[in-house]
Formats: structure tokens, sequence, C-alpha cells
């Protein structure tokens, strides 16, 4: 199983982003996020029309184990929560890459996009945490 | 690398998620926590306890000993295999520990306590041994544990383990214990359900897993365990209570035996005392009326009575929503609500008795 996939960008509070040609980006959080977590047991999102600025959080997921933040890869607008989640937050565990997706995003600055990491650099980070 | 019990192995293999707890690996689950969890409430499973400290007190004076070392009064076991759950006390009353006496033979009770805690035990009842004479401290080292729980618990168990099991085990009532060979099989656990607890020499622990896994068990992690117990409203050492919390602070008056008056124990002084100045605080239920998760030491503050702390927060698998313990001033009531700091937001919940599960079913409305 590809647990860090090659086509997405990624930030160091492990949350995934994904560009999509309408020009939005979709966010949700990666595999080693969610095994790291446990069991999601509860997501609170962003309401869409909220305006969310990049390093900074915009949402909530709790496992059994613990609650921990979600932080805006980059500025801009929100465009659409999932709304399945809130029936259904162990989906984050199960397709943490598909149908877990968080929220989309109109970016505000596009060039901040650039900033994120890349597959390799995200594996290189996801080593360095297990050691 | 921590310590390890002898189904190490069987967990990694089992491709189990391995934590440290207390200084031991062990498994966090194996896949998923709240799977684990409706299994035992539905069916079964079973977890690897060997971390729990095995001790036996043997001699002649064993019983007048743990008459003076336990809060609950061992000459309430008169029948060979019973079992009582005690608080091991300081001289202040604060709990050093929580455990459970079996009554083997009589120069032989069992002590199985936490493992978080062991060092500090030992040097407790060892000193405490020495003073008083006549009893020897012997640490089963060499001894495994595993808990099997669940409704069909006990069906599997005959199933794996022989069905001469049924006859010599299935009949005892709950806290009793028997010994079949080189097994110890008590009807005790941490989860609310049916089920026993099994003792079983070391050597012989991963051939007995993986029996009990062929007959249809189960494996399950601490984070199950920790669930299944927090909803039977079961104190978990080190959250809900210390060596700062008295028994009659953390709803375990039922295990302190006052009576009779001449019984001397250790701490029996300073809870006489704090009974008859009152008891400042109590420990409650409490369910999350808005969204989130209750989470350990957060604050909770209850209009007109003070503030108090959860002891122990999570999600309950059972009842689909949050679910805690908390030390709460006394005056607060049930069916009181108060407010809980969620992260800096403001909460709701209600206070209710536990257990809030018993036996696979909701205890409130």
């Amino acid at each position: 199983m590809n647990t860090i996939p090659k086509d997405l960008r990624y930030t160091k509070s492990h949350e995934w982003v994904k560009q999509n040609p309408d020009g939005t980006v979709t966010v949700g959080i990666t595999h080693h996020a969610q095994d790291l977590m446990g069991d999601m047991v509860y997501v609170d999102l962003p309401q869409a029309g909220a305006q969310v600025a990049a390093g900074k959080e915009c949402g909530v997921v709790e496992s059994v184990k613990a609650a921990s933040d979600i932080y805006a890869p980059v500025s801009g607008e929100i465009a659409e929560a999932n709304a399945a989640l809130a029936a259904a937050p162990e989906t984050v565990n199960k397709d943490p890459y598909g149908a877990g997706w968080m929220f989309r995003l109109k970016p505000a600055n596009k060039a901040e996009l650039d900033g994120l990491l890349d597959a390799k650099a995200y594996e290189a980070l996801v080593a360095s945490e297990k050691h | 690398m921590g310590l390890r019990t002898p189904l190490y192995d069987n967990h990694v293999k089992m491709g189990a998620k391995m934590v440290d707890f207390g200084g031991w690996d062990m498994p966090l689950h194996y896949g998923s926590q709240i799977e684990e969890h409706r299994k035992v409430r539905a069916d079964c499973g079973m977890f690897d306890v060997s971390h729990m400290n095995v001790v036996d007190l043997k001699g002649a004076g064993v019983r007048d000993f743990l008459k003076l070392l336990l809060a609950n009064n061992v000459d309430k076991l008169k029948t060979q295999g019973r079992a009582l759950y005690s608080c091991l006390l300081n001289t202040k009353g604060g709990v050093i520990d929580d455990l459970i006496v079996y009554f083997m033979d009589a120069q032989w009770f069992r002590i199985v306590a936490n493992a978080a805690t062991r060092e500090k035990d030992m040097a407790w009842i060892g000193t405490a041994a020495r003073e008083f004479g006549e009893v020897k401290v012997v640490q089963r080292d060499d001894l495994a544990m595993i808990a099997v729980q669940g409704p069909n618990a006990k069906e599997k168990v005959y199933r794996a383990l022989g069905e001469q099991l049924r006859g010599l085990a299935g009949e005892i009532k709950p806290f009793h214990s028997v010994t079949v060979g080189a097994l110890h099989v008590a009807t005790t656990g941490y989860t609310g359900e049916d089920g026993f607890e099994i003792v079983l020499p070391a050597t012989a622990a991963a051939f007995t897993w993986q029996m009990l896994h062929e007959a249809g068990v189960p494996p399950c992690g601490l984070g199950a365990r920790d669930t299944l117990r927090l909803e039977a409203g079961m104190n978990l050492y080190g959250a809900d209570m210390d060596e700062t919390t008295t028994p009659l602070e953390t709803g375990l008056a039922w295990t302190v035996a006052l009576e009779p008056a001449d019984r001397k124990f250790i701490g029996r002084e300073a809870l006489e005392k704090q009974n008859a100045a009152g008891v400042p605080r109590q420990l409650v239920g409490l369910v999350l009326e808005d969204k989130g998760v209750l989470r350990n030491h957060q604050k909770v503050t209850c209009d007109g009575a003070g503030e108090g702390e959860i002891t122990s927060g999570t999600f309950s698998p059972t009842l689909d929503m949050s679910i805690a313990l908390a030390r709460v001033p006394a005056a607060v009531g049930i069916g009181e609500r108060c407010t809980v700091d969620l992260r800096g937001r403001p909460a709701s919940v209600r206070v209710v008795k536990y257990p809030f599960v018993r036996n696979g079913k909701s205890c409130f409305g």
C-alpha cells in the first residue's frame, strides 16, 4: 500500500494537499497522521465561506486517544467541507486520501502552494519522526 | 526497548501497534481499538495482562498480615478460591495501588496488582512483611496472565482449553477462582462483562494464546481495555486515583472495611478522620451533551459547588457519545449540569451515576 502518494503535496503538520483542475485544492490528513491517532471519533471542519490563514488551525480531529488540530496548508476561502465525516469519522482511517478528505479550499495566493513539501520531502519527515 | 511479556512475539505477529505502558512494550490495538471494544461487548476478546504484578504471600501469619496491609478485609474470604478487590493505602489513607487478592489456601494468598506501580508496591509490601514477620513475599515473574472477556468468553475458553474446564470453572460465581492443573482461573475482569482471567505458566502463554485465537477469540489491546473499563465505571490507578486520593474520594468506600472496628489496618486512622470531618470530593460520571470528546485533566465547573477535574475521559463506543469520570466537590448532585473547558470552548456535561455500561447495556436513560 502506498502510504505517501507521489502526486500530492504535504505540510509538516501532516495534511495532504491535492490541486484540482478548477483551481481549488482538496485537503486531508495523511495515512501516517491517522495511524498515529488511531480510531477517529469526531471531526470538526470549517464552514464553506470561512477564510483560513496558512499555518493556522481551522478544524479539529479527535480519535479515541487524542485531539489534534487541522492546519490550513495555504490561505484562502473554504469552498466545501466533507459533510459525510460528521456521521462517519472512521472514513478518515479507512481512506485518508480518498473519501476521508476534509475540505476544499480556494487559495488566495497560488505561490503558497510551492512552499509545501513534495512526497519525497514528506517521506523524509515521517522517517525522521520515527527515530 | 521496554520489558516484554511472554506474548510479545504473538502481538507483533498479529500486527499489533506496540506502545510503552509503564515500562512495558504492550499492544495498543491490532488495527482498530473501537472494533476490539465492540467485539468484547457483543462476543468476546482476549487481553495480554501479563505485565501485571502477581505476588504470592505465604506463611502461617499471612491472613493476619493482609488484615493489616489492606483496606478491605480478607476475613470476607471464607472459601478457597474467593477473590477480593482492595486498595493498598499509605498511613495518610492515600492509595498506593489497587489490587485483587485471592485466597489460595490457609497459608497462601495471591495478589494481582498494577504493572506501573510494581517497584513501590514491592518496597511497601516487603517492608511491611519484614516488620510483621511470618510472611514470605514471592514475586511470580514465572507466570503470565490472559483475560478473556465478553458474553461468549467462557464458551470459547472451554472450546480452546478443554471441556473439563466447564465443570470446574463454569459453575464458580463472580469474584471466585479455581486452580485447574497449572491454570489459576478466576471470574474477575476489568471490562464489565462475563469472562475469565487466567494465570498460567509463562512458558504456556504463547501456546494458550494461539489456542484461544483458533477458537475464535480475537486479540484486544490496551486501548480497548481502557474504554471498556471506563464504560464499566472502574477506577484506573494513576488516572482516577493515586497517593493524593483516599478511597472515599474515588467511589471506593465500599471496598474499605471499617467493620469490625477493632481491625487495625494501614490508613484506617486517616480515613476515620476524613469520614468524621466530611469527605470533600467525590468521583462522578459525566456525559457530554455537546459535540467533542472529554479528556483527562480538563477542568469541570459546577455552579455554586466549585471546580473539579476530569480524571478519565474518552469516547464511549457502546453509547456513541463522550463519557468521563471526574473528581468534583461533594456538593455536586447526580443529574446536575456542569461546564467543561473543552480546549478553550465551554461545553455542557450532565452528572450521572456510573457504571455507564454493564453486560453490554447502557445503565442510564
